[in-house]
């Protein structure tokens, strides 16, 4: 019985998430098309891989507000390598070195330096801003090689390439996760830091790696939003975070750690994409898109909860 | 307590000394003939307004004023702090483009009770006594940029439009102007969703409009960012240009590029860089002369830049 809700709390979103699609697919024809499910997954790609990274984080029992900010250094840092004809794989290493470096930078002071992450993230959120802005002097950087842009439009079976990323990131996370050492110590220091760190685990560099892949994986969201948009500008990921953070957490995750999946996250984030999409493919005015997106996300993990409960 | 007094000691002679300043420290005016302006615009790290103070700098320099910017990071208590300041430091003339229109009210207050005449650019206030506002008439704006597409297409044919930011007043001027032009036309306006202003949005919004959206013969976006996005999702679509009209606002290097490459019809063009030199001139000339602006209000007229019209630009 405690497995089957534990089972049903983790994938109850799915119900939430399946309501969403069968009321879209009545109210607007053009919302089951495979052509639009893929325009939906492409959209959702950017905010999906960071919200993989972010899954590691929220598990460790931390938060990293800084993702849209290093998305927009990262994008710019990228964009300017691009133009000054750099290589593509030397561009896309030095892009994910530069998101781990600012990552481990992220960790190293929360856990040396004890701090709250909220705190230190906050921080790094209006510094990473400011480099970025600094970096570019404010103006866009717009105009990459064919090769580049295939990161954000090239298509691999007719499956775009930011779709296979976000399935590929989130397969390999979900396996780090469930079948490494380091995935479990993830998820025993966000239940318990302090048990975790008396069962003689070394809890800092665990801690410490989860701000580095979410770091990477902001990086690469840089890499396809740019490659996508053919342009990177110092203002990008401005409130990215907390769409990111609302994919985890609406995907099952607990904000105070320890519990949750990167399948439920992905299934978050798709849904806030879905919406989004779903909005404009019914033409709702402006002004209550706002309300109409706040209220199906309460009421998706509200339809979670019930179902979590219901079996206690 | 008694470990506290060194400290209060310490503070009022810090504050005596603060008083004391200020008044020592006061550049000597000479009648007024090399006056100081302080400029308070509400960010000096965005491109707009890095252009308006550039411009205003420039002028500055053409009428022979000194000018002090400061940066007040879009936050208006700041704002309101760097209003303060120009007062204490004696400024003959304020230019400001206030963050809110009525969080800066008391700040347009305390400069009139300073009797330090205050020219507001760009934006306006709610209260206070301003001397003139030179700013853009955004709903004119959007009636031009109608104007432009109902006689590109000959009257006839669909409309995608993209909106700025929910609640922002640009949003609801440029939408407004626009549709109230389109209104008189048998055109129809067949999709209006917001974009929030920003490139990434306008591809995926055009995206899903996409989706449904096949005929339609004109895309208006409330600014240049937006329509940059919605064109890049436009190509992937492999709409080629020309296809449909398709028409920005606010005449940014980055669309005047795409306008140079064919791959943009026109855009917008405010003159920012104008409405910053008209707000300076006007504000000398009332320190120089004490001539008072002929109108509380001066609106620069907006036009349109297509390829044709590059040289008009003001960012080219």
């Amino acid at each position: 019985m405690k497995q089957l809700q534990a089972i049903l709390r983790q994938y109850g979103i799915l119900l939430g998430f399946a309501a969403v699609i069968v009321a879209l697919s009545i109210l607007s024809p053009s919302f089951l098309t495979s052509r639009n499910l893929l325009n939906l997954v492409r959209q959702t790609s950017v905010h999906g891989i960071m919200a993989v990274g972010m899954t590691f984080v929220i598990l460790s029992g931390g938060i990293d507000l800084s993702v849209g900010s290093l998305l927009a250094l990262t994008g710019v840092f990228c964009a300017s390598l691009e133009r000054s004809g750099v290589p593509l794989p030397v561009v896309v290493t030095a892009t994910l070195l530069l998101g781990a470096a600012v990552g481990a930078a992220n960790g190293v002071v929360i856990t040396k330096g004890r701090v709250t992450p909220f705190v230190v993230t906050l921080g790094s959120m209006s510094m990473l801003r400011g480099f970025a802005h600094i970096y570019t002097d404010g103006q866009p950087i717009s105009g990459f090689s064919q090769a580049f842009r295939w990161i954000g439009s090239g298509e691999i079976l007719r499956i775009p390439v930011p779709v296979i990323l976000l399935l590929a990131v989130t397969g390999v996370a979900a396996f780090v996760l469930r079948r490494t050492v380091m995935g479990r110590y993830t998820y025993a220091i966000g239940s318990n830091a302090v048990a975790t760190r008396l069962a003689g685990v070394s809890v800092d560099p665990y801690q410490c790696a989860a701000y580095v892949i979410c770091g990477t994986t902001s990086a690469l969201g840089a890499l396809v939003l740019t490659s996508r948009l053919n342009a990177a500008e110092s203002v990008a990921g401005t409130g990215y975070e907390l769409d990111v953070i609302a994919s985890v957490v609406i995907g099952g995750t607990s904000l105070m750690g320890g519990r949750g999946s990167v399948w439920g996250t992905l299934i978050g984030a798709l849904l806030i994409g879905a919406i989004n999409n779903g909005m404009n493919l019914l033409m709702i005015p402006s002004y209550y898109q706002l309300v109409v997106k706040g209220a199906i996300i309460v009421a998706a993990v509200l339809v979670d909860r019930f179902r979590a409960s219901d079996l206690s | 307590m008694i470990r506290l007094r060194p400290t209060c000691c310490t503070l009022a002679a810090l504050i005596a000394a603060l008083a004391v300043l200020p008044a020592g420290c006061q550049p000597q005016k000479e009648k007024n003939d090399r006056p100081m302006i302080g400029l308070a615009v509400p960010s000096l790290t965005h491109p707009f307004f890095i252009h308006l103070k550039n411009n205003v700098m420039d002028e500055a320099g053409k009428l022979g004023v000194e000018v002090v910017a400061a940066d007040a990071e879009d936050v208006a208590a700041r704002q309101m702090s760097i209003v303060e300041d120009f007062i204490a430091r004696g400024v003959d003339g304020v230019l400001i483009s206030p963050i809110g229109a009525d969080a800066l009210v008391p700040a347009i207050e305390a400069l009139n009770q300073a009797g330090i005449p205050v020219a507001t650019l760009d934006r306006k206030v709610s209260g206070g006594e301003v001397l003139v506002h030179v700013g853009a008439d955004n709903v004119e704006g959007g009636r031009v940029a109608a104007r432009y597409i109902i006689e590109r297409l000959g009257g006839k044919g669909n409309i995608l439009q993209l909106e700025g930011t929910p609640g922002a007043s640009p949003a609801i001027d440029r939408k407004k102007g626009f549709e109230e032009e389109i209104a008189k036309t048998p055109m129809k306006i067949v999709a209006s969703q917001p974009a929030d202003f920003m490139r990434a949005k306008g591809q995926s919004v055009m995206e899903n409009l996409l989706q449904v959206h096949e005929d339609f013969q004109a895309v208006y976006a409330a600014n240049d960012e937006m329509m940059l996005g919605a064109l890049e999702a436009m190509q992937a679509k492999k709409i080629e240009p020309g296809r449909v009209v398709t028409l920005g606002y606010d005449a940014i290097p980055d669309a005047l590029r795409y306008l140079k490459e064919g791959r943009l019809d026109a855009t917008i063009e405010q003159f920012p860089g104008k409405q910053a030199r008209t707000a300076l001139q006007l504000l000398v000339a009332f320190l120089r002369d004490g001539k008072k602006p002929e109108k509380a209000e001066v609106y620069i007229q907006p036009v349109v830049i297509d390829s044709k019209h590059l040289d008009q630009a003001e960012q080219k």
